[in-house]
């Protein structure tokens, strides 16, 4: 008997922290989804581990190959591998209803506070943050690809990528979903599998 | 038809049809909101799309949580963020599942591999613009400033990106503005 409430209270401190996490990503969350990456990653990896960094990127890689809003793909993922379809619910809603409320109140009430120059500057100001920590998290994962794949591979991976991503404006879910297949369908050999 | 309905459409297209998250469906929501449904004009949305940059969180869903409201209440509310998170929401969550569950197989663990650099250049690109916009909007000075700050913050002292960007918010709002 007691044992069962003490698994009861795990499950809710469980849901109170998916709460608790996507919350903040949603409201520190300042230009849309993507710049919500960066917070995604501090919670689901760094606080809570949910995750470890390996499956983060497959969830990020999954994320941004298939269609709609990225921040609530992760979040109702996360909140469903964590704690099942309540957490899915939990995450999804802490992630978007705060700021929808916050959206509706200003928007009915006072529509003028988009002029205003300090919600302007403050808009400014938080942009460069995010550069930061998208570059912190950009850093990490060359330094992880380097260690799995080596510095050549890595390196041509990065140029292709990169020519085809920003200059001949191809989606990056292309290339990821053709990464995919290609590793799905080349046959592996014995040296990789120990490697 | 009715106007739940109506809803629905309009944001289950942005949310099946948006690759590139939620600012990617930007001009496709504009295009069912203002084109198909005529609720908003290109005016009255682009105030919204101003409203809705300036505050936290997914614009995707702030957009649809909001033309919702204004169309169908509460209920519209509610079905305009269902329609748009749930399509990609439950893909993902199939898709993922397939792969966890063959997370130790060599070919798994060599497809996890080969997108890494990939996923580094998509993130790459996107600090780039950030910084990019940074510069155009509030100078070399600042921009450089406010980065280096952050990153020594957050880097070095290890501060919780949230105290991080609340303090860029505040620093903004008395000396940006």
């Amino acid at each position: 008997m007691k044992k069962n409430k003490d698994k009861e209270g795990w499950r809710n401190l469980e849901q109170w922290h998916i709460f608790l996490a996507f919350i903040r990503v949603g409201m520190l969350g300042y230009g849309g989804g993507p710049s919500s990456i960066p917070l995604v990653q501090k919670e689901v990896v760094e606080k809570y581990k949910w995750m470890n960094d390996e499956e983060f990127a497959n969830v990020l890689a999954l994320g941004n190959s298939l269609p709609g809003p990225i921040a609530t793909k992760m979040a109702g993922y996360i909140g469903y591998r964590v704690a099942g379809i309540l957490g899915m619910f939990n995450a999804v809603l802490a992630v978007s209803v705060p700021t929808i409320l916050i959206m509706i109140s200003l928007l009915t009430f006072l529509s003028a506070a988009n002029n205003q120059p300090w919600v302007n500057g403050m808009t400014q100001a938080v942009v460069p943050v995010v550069g930061v920590m998208l570059a912190v998290l950009t850093y990490e994962f060359l330094k992880k690809a380097q260690g799995g794949l080596g510095w050549l591979t890595t390196t041509i991976l990065v140029v292709i990528s990169l020519v085809l991503i920003k200059w001949l404006g191809i989606h990056p879910g292309i290339i990821i979903t053709s990464l995919l297949l290609y590793a799905l369908l080349k046959p592996t050999t014995k040296k990789e599998v120990e490697s | 038809m009715s106007i739940y309905w109506e809803i629905f459409i309009a944001f289950f297209i942005p949310g099946i049809v948006g690759y590139g998250g939620g600012p990617a469906s930007i001009p496709l929501v504009e295009n069912e909101v203002v084109d198909r449904f005529g609720w908003m004009s290109v005016q009255d949305f682009s105030e919204m799309l101003a409203m809705a940059n300036a505050l936290p969180g997914p614009i995707a869903t702030k957009m649809a949580g909001y033309i919702g409201f204004e169309q169908g209440g509460v209920l519209g509310s509610f079905i305009g963020v269902l329609a748009v998170v749930t399509p990609s929401l439950i893909l993902i969550i199939a898709l993922l599942g397939l792969l966890m569950k063959y997370k130790d197989s060599p070919k798994v663990k060599k497809m996890t591999m080969l997108i890494r650099p990939t996923i580094a250049v998509l993130l790459g690109v996107m600090a780039f613009n950030f910084f990019q916009t940074a510069y155009i909007d509030s100078g070399a000075g600042q921009m450089i400033g406010i980065a280096v700050i952050s990153l020594i913050l957050m880097e070095r002292f290890r501060v919780h990106p949230a105290f991080v960007i609340l303090g860029s918010l505040v620093y903004g709002a008395l000396f940006l503005g």
